[in-house]
């Protein structure tokens, strides 16, 4: 699934990120890449070729991974250390935590090819639970963007910002969302729609389903307000709230709701205003199929946001 | 400290005092003044446990007044019972799960080395975190970079928290393992100053290589009682004990 294979209109991710780590090495010497022999898979051959002493890659052992980036954000550089989500968060949590996030090291971690993105590879190479594990380290900025235009800003806001964050970088097709290209601030989400009968908050692949069904609702009578919510931690109290207000919430993402963005909204809305939620994401351990079908066979589509959105308002009015 | 804090890790403490005050008062080149310099020397605390021997080094050197020691483990202390970099000056990164200081290293020993900086990494590791493969991975690549810039110390007490290393997961031949990868190897009597030293000058040389230093030590090393003993990896005299220990400490050192 390259770009130059994605379909018509729709982008890799990847392509953005790496081009972005590209520009910014281009300006700032301190930063490099590390990589778990990822190069291909995280797209830095060119930024191989380009920077050939500032790409590090010690080969297949990702404990080592991150802790030779934190020592790298010793010696001054910004590294930007690459890997498999489903390795990098899992193999390395220790590391994540330990090295990066109680150090306050300045390291940037990019989770590549994450959620179902291995469709068929199965559970071991999904990374579903990323997030959950992730926005649970204290001090560890979590953001999953959702189109080339906000990986690349994430990926500079990353840069200038001092201290450890987690990029979730897909490989999923997704289009650039229509929509006014305002700054990225890690922490602030983006209202995408507004609505006042519920709000669809969703972040990385499923925003632009989230705004297809909030059109399919809209013709219907229903008014959908969509937040993106692509910094999963710190959270932006102020949107949800906001989308609280109307009374009812749908989270949609490619990982697991419980622990996920849907676990952080739940908790929010329950200590701070409450509301009727449901909850879209997988639900564990997935069986074997392609990325693109599993996502339909557990509702990540238009439509499944879109019947969640239904029955969420049939219970409200009851 | 440990007295006073009722907890704490005399045993390897004691083993690595020795080897950490010969760093920080005769090789380390840093100014405490300015704990962030680029081209400071690195010393990594990869035996994060061992922080009674760590800070009273760093004190020492003068990156925190003596006095505050009496804060060991106290609540709000800087004195967490792991080294915490956010707390406390001097300290590199935050360790204590084993299996983490090496890689840290090796990481600031590839910036050295992409930027070509003079300055040198010293990690202290303790010879039964060397069980942990993130030690291995780190080694097996500090080895390929030919990282001449790093020294790693083998704190070799033979001890782990519960039994020796060679009946619980033997580590030997440890010298020929680190040989294998790509790795300078020397051993030296981890209690003797001069020996100490004059290894440490060989690791400063210019080097092709990284170079393991496999310290020989006694964990409890100067107290009779705790002298190579597992049970006092964790553990806190009692009165008695504290005031025989000191003797025997101040006897040895005015030898």
């Amino acid at each position: 699934m390259s770009a130059a294979a994605a379909p018509k209109g729709l982008f890799d991710c990847r392509d953005a990120y790496v081009r972005t780590v590209e520009e910014l090495a281009v300006a700032d010497e301190r930063i490099v890449a590390v990589v778990n022999d990822s190069v291909g898979s995280s797209k830095l051959g060119a930024f191989r070729s380009r920077f050939p002493e500032r790409l590090v890659n010690v080969g297949i052992a990702e404990q080592n991974m991150v802790g030779v980036g934190a020592g790298l954000a010793n010696g001054g550089k910004i590294p930007f250390v690459s890997g498999a989500s489903c390795f990098l968060s899992a193999r390395a949590l220790e590391q994540i935590k330990a090295d990066c996030a109680y150090s306050h090291a300045n390291v940037k971690l990019c989770g590549i090819s994450s959620g179902v993105a291995y469709g068929e590879l199965g559970a071991t190479h999904h990374s579903i639970e990323d997030v959950a594990w992730l926005r649970a380290i204290d001090k560890l900025t979590v953001i999953v963007p959702a189109d080339p235009w906000q990986t690349a800003e994430a990926i500079r806001a990353a840069a200038a910002y001092e201290g450890p964050v987690y990029v979730r970088i897909s490989r999923m097709p997704v289009p650039e969302l229509a929509r006014e290209k305002a700054e990225f601030r890690i922490g602030k989400a983006e209202e995408l729609r507004e609505g006042s009968d519920l709000a669809i908050i969703a972040n990385g692949t499923l925003v632009h389903h989230a705004l297809a069904a909030a059109e399919a609702l809209a013709a219907e009578g229903i008014s959908a307000r969509v937040v993106n919510m692509a910094t999963v931690s710190p959270l932006d109290g102020e949107a949800i709230a906001a989308a609280a207000a109307t009374g009812a919430i749908v989270t949609a993402e490619e990982g697991l709701a419980h622990g996920g963005l849907g676990g952080a909204v739940a908790e929010y809305c329950a200590t701070h205003a409450p509301v009727r939620m449901r909850m879209l994401g997988f639900p564990g351990f997935l069986p074997t199929g392609s990325a693109a079908w599993l996502m339909d066979r557990f509702g990540l589509n238009a439509e499944g946001i879109a019947q969640a959105a239904r029955e969420l308002l049939a219970a409200k009015a009851r | 400290m440990i007295v006073a804090a009722g907890q704490g890790h005399p045993g390897g403490d004691l083993s690595a005092t020795d080897i950490i005050a010969s760093l920080y008062f005769d090789i380390l080149r840093f100014d405490p003044a300015e704990p962030a310099a680029p081209g400071r020397d690195r010393f990594v605390m990869s035996k994060g446990h061992c922080t009674g021997a760590l800070y009273t080094a760093l004190a020492g050197a003068g990156y925190f007044p003596e006095s505050e020691l009496d804060t060991y483990l106290k609540p709000e202390s800087r004195l967490n019972g792991h080294p915490n970099r956010t707390y406390l000056p001097g300290v590199e990164t935050n360790t204590g799960p084993l299996g983490h200081g090496l890689p840290v290293a090796v990481g600031i020993a590839v910036a050295a080395q992409i930027d070509k900086a003079d300055y040198r990494v010293f990690a202290l590791t303790g010879d039964g975190e060397l069980q942990e493969g993130s030690m291995w991975e780190a080694a097996m690549f500090a080895g390929h970079r030919g990282l001449g810039q790093l020294t790693v110390i083998v704190d070799r007490n033979g001890l782990q928290q519960g039994a020796r290393t060679e009946d619980t997961n033997s580590l030997e031949p440890l010298a020929d393992k680190w040989r294998a990868f790509g790795w300078d190897v020397v051993g030296v009597d981890g209690h003797d100053h001069a020996a100490l030293l004059e290894t440490f000058d060989t690791a400063c040389a210019p080097r092709s290589k990284p170079l393991c230093i496999i310290a020989s030590t006694h964990k409890g090393k100067g107290v009779s009682f705790m002298e190579d003993q597992a049970g006092w990896h964790h553990g806190v005299p009692n009165a008695e004990q504290y005031a025989q220990a000191l003797a025997e400490l101040e006897a040895e050192m005015a030898a």
